[in-house]
């Protein structure tokens, strides 16, 4: 039984950051990510950690970097806007094989930066893992799993939060282990050649007189860190899905409309389940609990057969797009998109009847069509 | 007692390629400036006997080849980026010596804001700065630090100080910052600037295991290929126009 704190959720992910062993984080002040900055400050110094007050995301995400290529765990948090700037870095720690978690608390509306995260805003042509928590605890647990991720395959780990999830407080238990099966680090950081050959952590070995141009970056030189295995491309991109794709099923099994949400839709949405199934509907949620790599086999097997799908998210849909790749015309898709946010216009904020109704008129339609 | 050995005059060396540089070729054009400034790094890191903690960051231009061409640990960061990524790896390992390799594109343009903001906060680390007044790495582009008159391939009627602004004079500026501990600017287009730069460096490197606070070396690079001249002329061209527009000299510290 870990420790358990009653703390609001962006403070609880920072602390799960720091009992996972990060002791690197660079920030610069943006709402509702301010939290994330705030609590860093004051805690990373007592754990004898670095916090940097960086002057723009780009020179945050920069810091994380350097931090990270010398082996530290090292993350930064920041909120939509602030995203769009550090995309820059998202390209180079998956390309250039740094770990390296980067929480975005996405601000309106609550899930509109799903395109960005799960197609990756920057350049060229990388992926990046995104965990989407739908609770407190389960932010406590994905930022944890986030550093693995991050570690196991030497790339951007994103935590997917949203301003609802991160000014929630609850309970929340810290469970931190350590995964003997992670790669270590020793073999590619940058830390002073002392004793050995000098490594490069980027592009590589370019202008090598003897070797560029007859081997390319990868095989002129012993310098280089990157092995072939982690490279980006088809292969990583299959090892991948085959291994970390994660999802939750909750009252699949003799449903017959499915649901789909995830991180503070998917919370919306349970209630509305119950309620539902009390009345006799059977409808079941799927839940993608990473966004990135997406649960596409699974989503697929457990849509045949099914009346309808529907995907609610927190957006003008978005995420709908998977489900539709995923379903591959099974079954009919429908979306419930709400962008949720009253303050600057964009649709309503919903609450779990609200969704409730809305899911219960979908179902009733089909079911009354059925008949 | 042994006989001390007898070495004929014309066999003692009188320049040797430093056991930390990888190669005695480079990929630059031939009379680039900035491989002579990375041969220089090379020997000051040799003598000051920093090659096993020495960790070096590149930004994106042709001063990238350093990477390739020094043998100590280097990180291949972003355009303008480096002071940042430094910082993080310093901060992580304050026994390291952590320095940038940058041009002035690098440096002044898009990476205005990290080599400022380190030295601001006074990050023990040396920023090295060859700047050749223009993006040569692209085909001749104008930077903040373009000559007025100067003509380039977005200048190209010469660099107009009404629509572009004048030469920013970096190494002044950055000496002006509290952080800053040693900001200096050189040249390599003489010998005996050769010899002043390596000073340079050398007090810069010293200057950051003192822990004082950021070190600034700006060397002036020729650049034949993007100034549209050859070596020799690139020479002359430095003394003549780049000299007055870039005074050298140390702005603080040593």
């Amino acid at each position: 039984m870990g420790e358990r704190k009653f703390m609001q959720v962006s403070d609880a992910i920072c602390e799960a950051a720091i009992q996972a062993g990060c002791r690197f984080f660079a920030g610069y002040p943006i709402n509702p990510a301010t939290e994330l900055v705030e609590y860093m400050a004051k805690r990373m110094p007592e754990v004898g950690g670095v916090n940097m007050n960086a002057a723009s995301e780009v020179e945050a995400a920069g810091m994380v970097f350097g931090a990270a290529a010398t082996g530290a765990r090292a993350m930064t948090a920041t909120s939509s806007s602030g995203f769009s700037l550090l995309q820059e870095y998202s390209v180079f720690y998956s390309e250039r094989l740094v770990p390296a978690v980067l929480v975005n608390m996405c601000r309106a509306g609550l899930q509109a930066d799903y395109f960005q995260l799960t197609r990756g805003g920057g350049h060229g042509d990388y992926r990046q893992f995104v965990v989407a928590p739908s609770t407190g605890q389960e932010a406590v647990d994905l930022t944890m799993l986030a550093f693995d991720l991050a570690d196991r395959w030497r790339m951007g780990a994103v935590v997917f939060g949203d301003t609802a999830l991160g000014h929630t407080s609850e309970t929340v238990e810290f469970n931190p282990r350590v995964d003997s099966t992670l790669p270590a680090k020793d073999s590619w950081t940058t830390t002073g050649a002392k004793g050995r050959k000098a490594r490069i952590v980027g592009m590589g070995d370019f202008g090598s007189p003897e070797g560029s141009s007859a081997e390319g970056y990868e095989g002129s030189r012993s310098r280089l860190v990157a092995t072939q295995a982690h490279r980006w491309g088809p292969e990583k991109l299959a090892a991948i899905e085959a291994t970390e794709t994660r999802w939750e099923e909750y009252r699949c099994d003799d449903a017959d409309t499915l649901v789909v949400a995830f991180g503070t839709a998917a919370r919306f949405a349970r209630p509305g389940i119950d309620q539902l199934r009390a009345e006799g509907h059977r409808v079941g949620l799927f839940r993608p609990t990473l966004v990135w790599p997406y649960p596409t086999e699974a989503l697929r097997s457990l849509a045949v057969g099914k009346r309808k799908v529907v995907v609610y998210e927190l957006n003008w849909g978005q995420m709908v797009d998977d489900v539709r790749i995923a379903v591959e015309g099974r079954a009919p898709v429908e979306l419930i998109a709400n962008h949720g946010t009253i303050s600057i216009g964009f649709g309503r904020i919903d609450t779990p009847d609200t969704v409730y109704r809305q899911l219960r008129d979908k179902i009733a339609r089909e079911e009354a069509l059925a008949r | 007692m042994s006989t001390p050995t007898v070495v004929p005059l014309d066999m003692i060396p009188v320049a040797e390629k430093p056991a930390i540089a990888t190669h005695l070729e480079h990929h630059l054009c031939p009379g680039c400036g900035e491989a002579i400034a990375i041969r220089l790094v090379n020997e000051v890191l040799e003598e000051l006997g920093l090659r096993d903690r020495a960790i070096g960051v590149s930004g994106v231009g042709c001063h990238s080849q350093a990477s390739s061409q020094m043998d100590v640990d280097f990180q291949q960061a972003p355009h303008g980026r480096p002071p940042a990524q430094a910082t993080g790896t310093k901060r992580m390992l304050p026994d390291a010596v952590v320095f940038t390799i940058q041009g002035d594109g690098d440096l002044m343009a898009e990476g205005m804001l990290e080599g400022v903001q380190a030295a601001v906060r006074g990050e023990k680390i040396t920023i090295v700065c060859f700047n050749n007044s223009l993006f040569a790495d692209t085909g001749s582009h104008m930077t903040p630090t373009t000559l007025i008159g100067q003509k380039t391939k977005t200048t190209w009627d010469g660099r107009d100080k009404e629509q572009h602004g004048s030469p920013l004079r970096y190494a002044e500026m950055i000496a002006t910052i509290d952080g800053t501990a040693f900001a200096a600017r050189t040249s390599v287009h003489s010998p005996v600037h050769v010899q002043r730069t390596k000073k340079a460096l050398r007090q810069a490197f010293e200057t950051q295991l003192a822990n004082k606070g950021l070190s600034y070396v700006e060397i002036l690079t020729m650049c034949p290929s993007g100034w549209f001249m050859s070596p020799v002329e690139a020479l002359t061209y430095t003394e003549e126009k780049m000299l007055p527009a870039f005074p050298l000299g140390t702005f603080k510290g040593a």
